[in-house]
């Protein structure tokens, strides 16, 4: 490293600053190129982002886990209910008889949703007299939809929930009451009916939870 | 709002203006950016402060993520790491660029620190500067050393095995030192749960003050440059800027941003296409489990420890004691706090040694490396010499060789500094 | 000065240098999706009989070309789900019991072993009547695994002279079909190990270019500002 002796001279010489103000041309040169530089900057730090962000949304192995349930339906005796595990959550798979179906719109009066208007509650497929595909099997999220608690299944008339009981669910946290599909009856602290899940048949005895039916309905 | 519309510029001068009354806003970026002047005449070596910085904050925000997925037990490790390569979306590259941050954050560490040595940035008044940044550089090898251990793989944790037994062989309290650091009777579940609270919060914490006071050291006596002349004894009368110095900001932020993007093509082609590198960056052995019953044949360092293992084995026992060698290891770092006063020259910058200097740091660079290499091989690596040597390992005789330049590099400094021929060192910096 | 810059600079070149050899490499592809589904057939009705494989998810199988629907008709074992990794049913204590080993999981054996090592251990097995099994392996010594091949390889023996492997039984594969029936097992786990290593390549040409972009526009920066610099 040696240093030659004219640049020694210069420096040596040179007491003004080191730097400059630049000309006017330069300035707005540089406005350009800055703002120019920062905007492909700012592309490539929220590209660099996607990973980042992304890293929490679920896993593969949530997404495994939350995958769809199948659970065959032909074991359950009319009148009993049958909880598969979804997504971590429990869903009832409740075998109504024809009289409990039948006995669904009769209480319309006491519900505060009968017609199931509140949509974020099931699919499409399942706004309709007995919440479900199939008439007789109703399936529902078992999360009460107040603050959480998992209700208890009181599928009998009367018994110990007295007398005017047509059978459904009954919330032991806060007391909500819901009938045998799910619907919640007026006065209760639940604001709205128990979740239909997604689901569809694959054949006759076979329920899939998490999968929409490929349109037949 | 009255009905007088403000102007964008005068709104933002308004927020500033009240931010500054109750908070220094303005002069500190005065302070530190605009009206902080550093010497004009920085070269390539100067880039490796800013790009250490870059280095420590992809790694606290790659290391958050990772915290999300991953889980320090014994148990789960090893397997969370692949959950992460695997299942988590953007998993594997923020775990590459973790990985890979570690090795590069010790490239461009020891590139700092060498800058640091050829141009004399250690000496007056820069010392603090110098010894802070030793401490920074022994928290990283803390931090390093700690994280190594979470992969839970094969290296890892033979590795921890073998650095936590070196504090066994400490006179007198050794063995009850190393249960306690491990929490076990050997590396186990609770040595790898109090190594990741360490590692993600305790030496972070660390590096971040410690780099915090480096700053603040720095920018209170001003940059050293490769000249070593100080910019500040040449001042305008006017202003009383330094004749030499420039504002770091801009000029020094936009020379700064090059060096970063540089550096983040080396970066990227090794995080996507390189991330093993050969095997030093990611040990092929830690893509095994840990095994607690087998030691992998051949245990060795990840690359930016090896030096100092190498001198660790190269010191032969004493009394039967492991001791010596460990010491020397330890010293082999420390000393580097010692250099601003190991250092007798009357200039800072190579550029103005003579050539006794330059062979010996010369020397000290090869015995680096050399001794690096060694680190990563078994020590029988090059075969043994014949009977006439006792049938020594040629590479442990070798890494002897190297260790003793190693030290000698710093013990004669007084001496060689002090009697190297040296040439006149200009009054202002070339440029 | 400059002599020690070259100094530094070669250095890690020479340091890096020696890597220990093999002999061969294997003659895999990863891009050959035919040659990866041969081998994940491999790998599913053979090697995952004793060897799991806990962090590869069997949906994953999609990135070299099958469909979940092919996966589930054809790899999957009964009551297995397409998003399950491929677990085995043995216990791991009776594995031990049986070849005095746990079989290691193979998710990332490549990773550890490297594709040549594996390539070479897999065409490596000889008959030997020491050992538990009667097979060894010619680079792994006294393997606990036993040559699940060898209706396809036949059966070697290790010339202790040439301390070369030579075929006395041939199997149902003759050596050329042999070998490419292992370079496919191979080219599979060594997908299996990184299952997203192609991606990764790919994103990092559009990143390295991205880059270059950046470099241009912030050199140009820099030269703006440095103007005022005498």
């Amino acid at each position: 490293m040696s240093v030659s002796d004219s640049e020694k001279e210069k420096s040596v010489k040179s007491s003004a600053l080191s730097f400059q103000e630049p000309s006017q041309v330069d300035k707005e040169k540089r406005q350009f190129l800055v703002v120019a530089t920062a905007a492909v900057g700012a592309a490539g730090a929220a590209t660099a982002a996607i990973p980042f962000v992304g890293s929490m949304l679920p896993s593969e192995r949530a997404k495994a886990a939350g995958a769809p349930v199948e659970v065959d339906v032909s074991d359950i005796a009319p009148g009993q209910i049958k909880t598969a595990e979804w997504r971590g959550q429990p869903v009832w798979i409740i075998k109504r008889t024809d009289e409990m179906t039948a006995e669904l719109p009769k209480h319309n009066d006491q519900l505060s949703d009968p017609m199931c208007e509140v949509t974020s509650q099931q699919p499409a497929y399942c706004q309709n007299a007995d919440r479900s595909i199939k008439p007789n099997i109703g399936v529902v999220v078992g999360i009460c939809t107040h603050l959480g608690c998992s209700p208890t299944a009181k599928l009998e008339q009367g018994g110990d929930m007295g007398a005017g009981w047509t059978g459904g669910f009954y919330c032991p946290c806060h007391g909500s009451k819901f009938d045998l599909a799910g619907r919640v009856f007026k006065g209760s602290p639940a604001p709205t009916n128990l979740v239909v899940p997604p689901h569809s048949y694959i054949d006759e005895n076979t329920l899939i939870i998490g999968v929409e039916a490929e349109m037949e309905a | 709002m009255a009905d007088n519309k403000q102007k964008p510029s005068e709104v933002i001068a308004n927020v500033v203006g009240w931010v500054d009354r109750r908070f220094p806003l303005t002069s500190t970026m005065k302070a530190h950016l605009t009206e902080y002047y550093a010497p004009k005449n920085f070269n390539f070596w100067y880039f490796f402060g800013s790009l250490a910085m870059l280095v420590l904050v992809m790694q606290i925000l790659t290391g958050i993520f990772l915290t999300m997925h991953y889980k320090p037990s014994a148990a789960e490790a090893f397997a969370s790491v692949e959950y992460i390569m695997r299942d988590v979306f953007g998993g594997n590259i923020i775990r590459y660029m973790h990985s890979t941050g570690a090795s590069m954050f010790f490239v461009v560490v020891y590139l700092h620190m060498f800058r640091g040595i050829i141009y004399g940035s250690y000496r007056t008044p820069r010392e603090l500067i110098w010894l802070f940044g030793v401490g920074i550089f022994l928290a990283l090898m803390g931090e390093a050393f700690f994280g190594y251990l979470l992969p839970w793989g094969q290296m890892s944790y033979w590795g921890a095995q073998v650095i936590t037994s070196l504090f066994g062989t400490v006179p007198f309290i050794g063995p009850d030192l190393m249960e306690w650091l491990r929490g076990d009777f050997l590396t186990a579940d609770a040595t790898l749960n109090r190594f990741f609270a360490f590692h993600v919060i305790a030496l972070p914490l660390v590096l971040l003050g410690l780099v915090m006071v480096h700053l603040v050291a720095l920018h209170e006596v001003g940059s050293n440059n490769p000249d070593g002349v100080e910019i500040k004894a040449s001042k305008d009368k006017k202003t009383g800027i330094p004749l030499d110095g420039i504002p770091f900001h801009p000029y020094y932020t936009v020379k700064d941003i090059v060096g970063v993007v540089v550096f983040l093509m080396v970066f990227a082609a090794i995080v996507f296409f390189a991330p093993e590198m050969g095997g030093y960056f990611l040990e092929h052995n830690n893509f095994i489990p840990a095994d607690p019953l087998k030691t992998p044949e051949h245990i060795a360092p990840v690359w930016y420890f090896t030096p100092y293992y190498s001198i660790l084995r190269a010191v032969p026992p004493v009394l039967n004691s492991q001791f010596p060698g460990v010491a020397a290891m330890g010293l082999s770092v420390v000393v580097f706090a010692f250099l601003p006063w190991l250092d007798k020259s009357p200039v800072k910058s190579i550029r103005y040694r003579g050539s006794l200097y330059k062979r010996w740091l010369v020397a000290f660079v090869v015995s680096f490396f050399v001794l690096g290499y060694l680190g990563t091989e078994p020590s029988n690596v090059w075969g043994q010499f014949g009977a006439w040597a006792g049938g020594a390992d040629r590479a442990t005789v070798v890494a002897r060789i190297f260790t003793a330049i190693y030290f000698l590099f710093f013990l004669l400094m007084p001496w060689y500094t002090a009697r190297d021929k040296t040439k006149p060192v200009p009054e202002r910096v070339t440029y | 000065m400059k002599k020690l810059l070259v100094i530094i600079a070669l250095l890690p070149i020479i340091a890096f240098a020696n890597t220990a050899a093999v002999t061969e490499s294997a003659p895999i592809d990863p891009s050959n999706q035919a040659s990866l589904q041969r081998g994940a057939r491999t790998f599913i009705n053979s090697c995952l009989n004793c060897h799991s494989a806990n962090y590869m998810r069997y949906n994953r199988l999609v990135d070299i070309g099958l469909t979940e629907k092919e996966i589930k008709e054809n790899l999957l074992f009964a009551g297995d789900k397409v998003g399950d990794p491929m677990r085995i049913a043995m216990d791991p204590q009776d594995a031990k019991k049986w070849f005095g080993v746990t079989p290691p999981d193979l998710s990332v054996e490549v990773r550890a072993r490297g594709v040549d090592w594996l390539y070479a251990y897999m065409r490596g097995f000889y008959k030997d009547e020491t050992t538990p099994s009667g097979w060894n392996n010619i680079v792994f010594d006294k393997v606990a695994m036993p040559h699940v091949f060898y209706q396809q390889q036949g059966e070697q023996i290790l010339n202790h002279e040439t301390h070369e492997l030579e075929l006395v039984k041939p199997g149902r594969l003759n050596p050329a079909e042999y070998d490419a029936f292992v370079a496919d097992l191979t080219n599979y786990m060594a997908f299996m190990a990184e299952p997203a290593k192609a991606q990764r390549k790919s994103l990092g040409i559009w990143v390295l270019l991205f880059l270059g972009v950046l470099l241009v526009l912030t050199k140009k920066v820099k030269a703006a500002y440095w103007k005022d610099i005498k």
